[in-house]
């Protein structure tokens, strides 16, 4: 199910220069699942932008995004009390059902935000989970210590070397042989495609793509899977690593 | 608030336009479509199509350009899957949206619908291009519209009614040559052709190039087009365009417009038709209109 509603800014507070965490509270009924996400009106943008969920719980939702244009920029100004009207409970979200007994979550980027319910979700089951997050320099670098807070196995590397490992996500996997035997992922395309080739076991990823509605009715996000067209926003964010067609 | 499109009686004058409702049921999450006028389900064409490369929208001002190239199942899996799925939660007329990309293909999907229990009006977009015809949208020229429409009139036991482009020189005389072609209604207008382009990345936000562009931005365009065709023709008009809010129902009604569509708006406003019918009663008390049947092209 998903629902309008109007939430309340609780936090808004930026983590590094580009990415802000926001807390918003009130009715979080229709979220369901860790990676769903939400699609947020902005104040004189026409569509509203879709932002995964970090966390949840019974009257708060967190976000992570990245300030990339003006209505994320919008948001960066709001500050504690404003009021947002957002679309909650979109997308399908991660299965945190499967069995395994050593997940790797994968972050690249932003893609860490849907990381971290989820990471709480496999903690709660007394799994730990290897999370291993993907940025371009240290200065990008967030949530590291969030994860570890949760008691997470965390790895972090940078493209260009300046905190953690060099390189990329999946170098991680390879230099600490990880071995996980599940992997969740979210993050841009290029690193999804890597980790679909690059790495053996099983595994589910979340895309990212511009929306309009975020619930399933105008079409403008549909992928092209194994098991025919799907939209992005409704059966989506997340799909099988098997399901998915990498040209 | 009820209107008639010929005899297809409205409860009231509100629709949600083809391509921001999907079939409808997914749209009942979010209340109970049965308040709506009607609907006119996603464009269907003969095959299953995946429509146009990613990203396929940008947003611009007070609207957007989609370009998602007709996506739908195509009209065998409307019929058999999509349509039992709209009617167990919606039991009001559907006015089936048909598109096409040649006259062959608009006969077919419309010799399938027209018997279609529920279906009460036939939506026939001509803004498709003619693979026949050097690629160039049916729409564009009044004899290729007249000749899809005679087609599909020979095949037809529902009121057809003809969904216009705007991107046109003269939409008068495409919406003349349409109704004397055997047309039973009109419904304009489809999007305009709209480019937006990323100035950092120095490529078009849309993978095809360009798209419809359609928002609050289009409605004074879509407001003087349905003005013009709604005088120089008999048959009922519906209004699509921008619409927002119930003053825009009542402006297009006014600019000559039975019944009207809406939109884009439902992509940010998935509850916009809710709001606008609750809206209705207390705007025509405001402007002092008995019925909204009163107002239909008082301007």
């Amino acid at each position: 199910m998903y629902k309008r509603n109007i939430y309340k800014v609780r936090t808004n507070r930026p983590l590094s220069a580009k990415t802000m965490l926001m807390v918003l509270e009130g009715d979080t009924q229709y979220l369901t699942a860790p990676g769903q996400f939400v699609n947020v009106a902005v104040e004189g943008k026409f569509l509203r932008r879709p932002i995964s969920v970090c966390d949840y719980d019974a009257e708060s939702i967190t976000l992570l995004y990245d300030i990339v244009g003006e209505g994320t920029k919008a948001m960066s100004l709001l500050g504690e009390g404003a009021e947002l009207d957002l679309l909650t409970g979109l997308g399908n979200g991660f299965d945190a059902d499967v069995e395994c007994h050593r997940p790797m979550l994968l972050g690249g980027g932003i893609g860490c935000a849907p990381l971290y319910n989820l990471a709480k979700v496999w903690l709660q089951r007394g799994v730990r989970p290897v999370v291993i997050l993907g940025f371009n320099s240290k200065a990008d670098v967030v949530m590291e210590e969030e994860f570890k807070g949760l008691g997470a196995e965390v790895y972090v590397a940078t493209v260009d070397g300046s905190h953690g490992t060099k390189g990329f996500v999946t170098d991680v996997i390879r230099n600490e042989h990880i071995g996980g035997d599940y992997f969740y992922a979210c993050g841009p395309m290029p690193m999804l495609r890597a980790l679909c080739s690059g790495v053996e076991c099983d595994g589910e990823l979340s895309l990212d793509e511009r929306m309009a509605c975020g619930f399933g009715v105008c079409m403008c996000c549909s992928v092209q899977t194994k098991s025919g067209a799907k939209r992005i926003c409704k059966e989506g964010p997340v799909f099988k690593k098997e399901d998915l067609i990498w040209k | 608030m009820s209107v008639c499109l010929g005899d297809v009686r409205l409860d009231n004058p509100v629709i949600p336009a083809s391509g921001c409702f999907g079939y409808g049921y997914g749209m009942s999450e979010f209340y109970d479509i049965n308040i709506l006028g009607s609907i006119s389900f996603k464009g269907t064409t003969r095959e299953a199509r995946y429509g146009n490369p990613l990203p396929r929208v940008a947003e611009c001002s007070a609207g957007m350009i989609n370009s998602v190239g007709l996506q739908n199942p195509g009209i065998d899996a409307v019929i058999a899957e999509e349509l039992p799925k709209m009617r167990a939660v919606f039991h009001k007329p559907i006015i089936a949206n048909i598109s096409g990309f040649s006259i062959d293909e608009y006969v077919e999907c419309c010799e399938k619908i027209t018997g279609q229990e529920q279906v009460e009006i036939i939506e026939l977009n001509v803004s498709c291009p003619n693979v026949h015809g050097g690629g160039m949208s049916f729409g564009t020229s009044a004899e290729s519209v007249a000749e899809v429409v005679r087609a599909v009139k020979r095949v037809v036991t529902k009121p057809l009614y003809v969904k216009l482009t705007p991107n046109v020189t003269d939409i008068v005389s495409i919406a003349k040559a349409a109704e004397e072609a055997g047309a039973d209604g009109l419904c304009l207008i489809n999007t305009m052709l709209g480019m937006r382009i990323n100035t950092a990345t120095r490529k078009p936000v849309i993978a095809n190039v360009m798209g419809g562009f359609s928002g609050a931005a289009v409605f004074p365009v879509a407001v003087r087009m349905v003005h013009q065709v709604s005088k120089a023709c008999s048959v009922p008009v519906i209004g699509c365009g921008g619409v927002e809010s119930a003053g825009d129902v009542i402006e297009m009604m006014m600019a000559g417009a039975t019944a009207v569509e809406v939109g884009a708006a439902n992509l940010r406003n998935p509850y916009a038709c809710k709001e606008i019918i609750e809206a209705l009663p207390a705007e025509m008390e405001r402007l002092k209109i008995e019925k909204l049947s009163d107002i239909i092209g008082i301007v």
